[in-house]
């Protein structure tokens, strides 16, 4: 058998994949987070507790509706997208004059009281979601037998990165919008009505949690507190990455999934830690982030 | 000025008289809670640096110092000088890496390399894991014994009235001048020749040792160090504190200390689950409509007031 | 929601029988004519589930059963507190408790960073507390002391029970996936020590940082070690999260999952088709005999959930407490323990139990395995009860002790 590093070629293949679908999730996340942050230029902390409500979304909608996982795939993200923006509209905005740390705070705040309230509402442990029929089973890829499911992940959100990336790179769309988080005086003078667009925009990354919360749902443990930890690793993402661009914020979060992937093999006990050293090094040789822009 | 001390000067009083009618180790906690947030004021206030990790030193100070005087067996003095220290140290390493950004960036940088030290907390064999480091004496400091609860109050209430001194020299000193300037302008200060970097590093190194010593002390109050002292809930409380009292007021943090400990443990056996959201609902006000924080708007009140 | 509040209501006064005015209070040694019961629980927080809500209705049950059967003389208050799972505001409660409102004994206290900081506090006050939903052994160990009696289990129980009874049916060959931190290494330490003695074999273990909310990596590492056994050396939503994992990527059934520290709330989260062919040790089960079934429908009744080992043994705890005070005629702490000790625990939940020196209450504990989705045949049907482990078996016997009272 050949081996890389004393471990067998297909094992570390294994991981490789594994390390691919929660790079997904990452990637997804931190999208969110840098669209926001382009158009908001603030910090949404929030955006676990969304997430988790995503995943929440989901298991309501079936234990309470009826409605199945591919339902709760398009009406999860767009509940969460309505949260987002009943927050931007009624709160976010008021502090768009003012230092962007109180964007970072007042999101803090909204994420304890989500949490608090799910908590209350559901207690810790959760509930279960079960994968959906039509994606339960296994593919064998030959070095391991990958569940279906995660396949789906994979794809899944690859593909909505790719299509935001082109909404906002390529598209009348987004250079609307390009345009006003460049210049958003000269934009509305132009009859481009900015306000409604970042609020939309707000919507739009919060929907992207929610969605990202949805396809997690059916492999995690649906719990209040899934997302308080993990928006912390993707806060590392995005400091890694540099939140200058869409293409920026989708590749680290895939590359830092493989790398966290790679560091459970061969170091499992600094996995956990793993993106906060590579954090603090690329702090060191290239403080903007790898795709970023310095700017304040 | 003189208005200040005098103010200074009731306060003392008030901390002296306190225990009569509260109950002791509530204060101390209390105590410990408005230096940390002080400290964390010295950063947020006056520099303009919003640190989301200061948990970090606070609860790495209590683990070193909790360490040092259970394990060591060394005096609780030296255990709370060497846990400062740590902290102090371990500051200017975060620091060195987060003045590399700004804003939201530094924010984040110092949440994730919080996190780190959390799971340190949690994995060194040292430490016990989830079960905390458990059974620090109290010991004695110059003959005192501490295991009284009043000796310890006024001790550490001692400690306190240092630790304020020491943050109103700061801001009020030349140092202070600059560090407020930088929060002004950052450019300008950059301009007018002042080496930002440095004094950013001074005041993050300042700020994070003062916390240390405040998880220091609490520590001796509790007998014990925990994960919660290091999690990254304790550096979100710290900033509530901090906007709840007032932002780069001298008396703010205190105050906000003051309130947001009492408040949860009398929501203990009140609020239950609702203690979270509570505090969010809190935060959220805070941020929506009192930025000032109370202070921050009773002293815009005495202003208004006056010049009539 | 609002039937939810008026079962946990914070503080429930109970005013006893009218024969409390008459008969012989003068005689009677009780601090203010008053026993207080603090529970201080997590309310909230990760451990609300197993303790919580439904262990301060498991404590006004007690109260109330004891006060109908016993009629004593004496008033019994319950008060109880959120500690938020900090062990800074647990002591400082507890504190309170005994410096200011006279609360005699402190009970609950789920997880254990809140429980070893509280024992301390009563030690230092002398006052009794009774640890339920605690499982570090460290509280019988080297925090032992002589006013703290830890009830339902511990971790040493829980990891040792499940050790053992598995390679006696034949799970031969382990794995570990353990939370990297001292308790899942501990709690990996004593069962591999237990597996071998019996004559099993551990393949490996990978440790996994804490919490961790994707074990699918790890787990892949153990199906490639191919033993038969995978024993999850973790608790709350790691080992929830790995055995959805492990059912997700087919390791189960193919192989058999240990829970070594699980509840039955855990089960119930996860559902019987993700949990089927588990082994896991609890001290209690709803559904054992007529006897633990007539508890629990009532405990059901109220709180919609079938009851934990700890909620159940809190009832348990509380009403020897208080029939020890009836015996005594006093709420004295050491005449008190000294009662407790001298008599034998006999109630729905242990049979012969019986407290030892260190504190452990020594009760027989469970090795249950969960039942197929078609073996259930009503709600809350999850274990079939595989074997009973003998209390004297199931806990750390006081030869291997580290507490400071067992003289050797």
């Amino acid at each position: 058998m050949i081996s890389v590093l004393g471990m067998p070629l297909p094992a570390l293949l294994s991981q490789l994949v594994l390390g691919l679908v929660n790079g997904s999730f990452y990637a997804l996340l931190s999208l969110g987070l840098a669209v926001i942050f382009g158009m908001l230029n603030i910090i949404n902390f929030a955006h676990g507790a969304l997430y988790m409500m995503g995943a929440f979304s989901a298991w309501m909608l079936l234990t309470w509706f009826g409605v199945d996982y591919f339902g709760a795939l398009l009406l999860g993200p767009l509940l969460v997208g309505a949260l987002g923006l009943i927050i931007e509209r009624t709160m976010l905005r008021r502090l768009y004059r003012i230092d962007h740390l109180y964007g970072l705070l007042l999101t803090f705040g909204l994420a304890l009281i989500f949490e608090g309230l799910f908590r209350d509402q559901f207690g810790v442990s959760g509930e279960t979601y079960e994968v959906p029929q039509a994606l339960t089973g296994a593919v064998n890829l030959g070095f391991m037998v990958l569940p279906k499911y995660r396949v789906w992940v994979v794809v899944v959100s690859l593909t909505v990165c790719f299509l935001t990336w082109f909404v906002i790179e390529k598209t009348r769309l987004g250079s609307y919008l390009r345009a006003a988080t460049e210049n958003p005086k000269l934009t509305q003078a132009f009859g481009v009505n900015v306000p409604r667009m970042v609020m939309l925009t707000y919507g739009f990354g919060a929907a992207l949690a929610g969605l990202a919360g949805v396809m997690a749902a059916p492999i995690f443990q649906v719990s209040p507190l899934m997302g308080s930890n993990l928006i912390i690793v993707v806060f590392a993402v995005v400091v890694i990455g540099g939140m200058g661009s869409i293409s920026g914020a989708i590749f680290t979060g895939l590359g830092l999934g493989v790398i966290e992937g790679m560091a459970k093999v061969f170091y499992p006990e600094g996995s956990a830690t793993v993106v906060f050293v590579i954090m603090a090094i690329v702090l060191i040789l290239r403080p903007a982030g790898l795709f970023g822009r310095e700017s304040s | 000025m003189n208005r200040c001390t005098l103010w200074m000067l009731l306060l003392i009083a008030l901390g002296i008289a306190a225990p009569t009618v509260f109950y002791p180790v509530l204060l101390m906690k209390i105590l410990c809670f408005a230096i940390f947030a002080s400290a964390f004021n010295l950063l947020l206030g006056y520099t303009g640096l919003l640190s989301f990790g200061h948990a970090a030193f606070f609860g790495g100070a209590a683990y070193v110092t909790g360490y040092l005087i259970k394990d060591m067996a060394l005096p609780p003095l030296v255990g709370i000088l060497a846990g400062t220290l740590a902290a102090a140290f371990m500051g200017g390493l975060v620091g060195l890496l987060a003045i590399r950004r700004q804003g939201i960036y530094f924010a984040m940088i110092t949440l994730a390399m919080a996190q780190m030290v959390y799971f340190l907390c949690l994995q060194l064999p040292q430490t016990g894991g989830e079960d905390g480091l458990q059974g620090v004496p109290r010991g004695s400091i110059v003959g005192l014994d501490l295991n009284n609860d009043l000796t310890l109050y006024y001790v550490i209430l001692l400690f306190f009235i240092a630790v304020f001194a020491l943050i109103y020299r700061t801001i009020h000193s030349p140092f202070g001048q600059i560090l407020k300037a930088i929060r002004e302008n950052e450019p300008r200060a950059i301009s007018l020749g002042y080496d930002v970097a440095r004094y950013k590093l001074l005041a993050f190194v300042l700020s994070s040792g003062l916390a240390g010593l405040a998880g220091a002390l609490k520590v001796l109050v509790f007998k014990f160090a925990t994960l919660t002292d290091a999690h990254w809930h304790t550096s979100g409380e710290v900033v509530l504190m901090t906007i709840l009292g007032g932002i780069g007021t001298v008396f703010g943090p205190a105050v906000g200390a003051t309130i947001i400990v009492t408040l949860e443990s009398q929501l203990a056996d009140k609020a239950g689950s609702l203690v979270t959201v509570i505090m969010g609902f809190i935060f959220v006000l805070c941020v929506l409509m009192f930025r000032k924080g109370i202070v921050g708007e009773l002293l815009e009140l005495l202003k208004g007031v006056r010049p009539h | 929601m609002k039937t939810k509040n008026t079962t946990q209501r914070a503080c429930t006064v109970i005013a006893a029988a009218a024969l409390a005015l008459m008969s012989s209070l003068a005689q009677a040694e009780f601090s203010d004519n008053v026993v207080k019961i603090g529970v201080l629980t997590d309310m909230s927080g990760a451990y609300s589930d197993l303790a919580g809500p439904g262990a301060v209705l498991a404590a006004n049950m007690a109260v109330e059963d004891f006060i109908a059967k016993e009629k004593p003389v004496f008033k019994i208050e319950i008060v109880s507190a959120d500690h938020q799972d900090k062990g800074d505001i647990a002591a400082n409660k507890a504190r309170e408790w005994f410096d200011r409102d006279k609360v005699d004994v402190v009970t609950e206290l789920v997880n254990s960073s809140t429980a070893l900081a509280v024992i301390k506090v009563s030690k230092e006050k002398n006052r009794i507390a009774l640890v339920t939903g605690a499982g570090s052994s460290r509280i019988t160990n080297e925090d032992c002391n002589d006013v703290t009696v830890h009830w339902a289990y511990d971790t040493y129980a829980t990891g040792n029970g499940t050790g053992k009874a598995v390679v006696k049916q034949g799970g031969k060959t382990w794995y570990f996936l353990t939370a990297d931190y001292a308790f899942g290494q501990s709690l990996e330490k004593d069962t591999t020590a237990v597996v071998l003695a019996n004559g099993g074999q551990v393949l490996g273990s990978v440790r996994h940082p804490f919490p961790s909310t994707d074990l699918s990596s790890y787990l892949l590492k153990a199906q490639a070690s191919g033993a038969q056994v995978i024993g999850l050396a973790n608790a709350g939503a790691d080992t929830i999260n790995a055995v959805k994992q492990a059912s997700e990527f087919g390791i189960t059934p193919a192989q058999k999952l240990a829970g070594l520290l699980m509840f039955i709330t855990d089960i119930n989260s996860l559902g019987l088709k993700a949990t089927q062919g588990m082994y896991l040790t609890e001290g209690f089960y709803w559904d054992m005999n007529d006897e633990t079934r007539a508890w629990s429908k009532r405990y059901f009744d109220k709180q919609k959930k079938m009851p934990t080992m700890v909620q159940a043994g809190l009832y348990s705890a509380i009403t020897h407490y208080l029939e020890a005070v009836k015996a005594v005629n006093s709420d004295d702490t050491q005449k008190v323990m000294a009662q407790m000790k001298k008599t034998p625990i006999n109630d729905f939940y242990a049979k012969g139990g019986k407290i030892r020196e260190d504190g452990r209450m020594v009760h027989d504990m469970y090795l249950m395995q969960v039942k197929t989705p078609a073996e259930s045949h009503y709600p809350w049907d999850y274990y079939t009860v595989r074997a009973t482990i003998p209390g004297a078996e199931a806990f750390e016997p006081l030869s291997q002790s580290r507490c400071p009272l067992i003289k050797k």
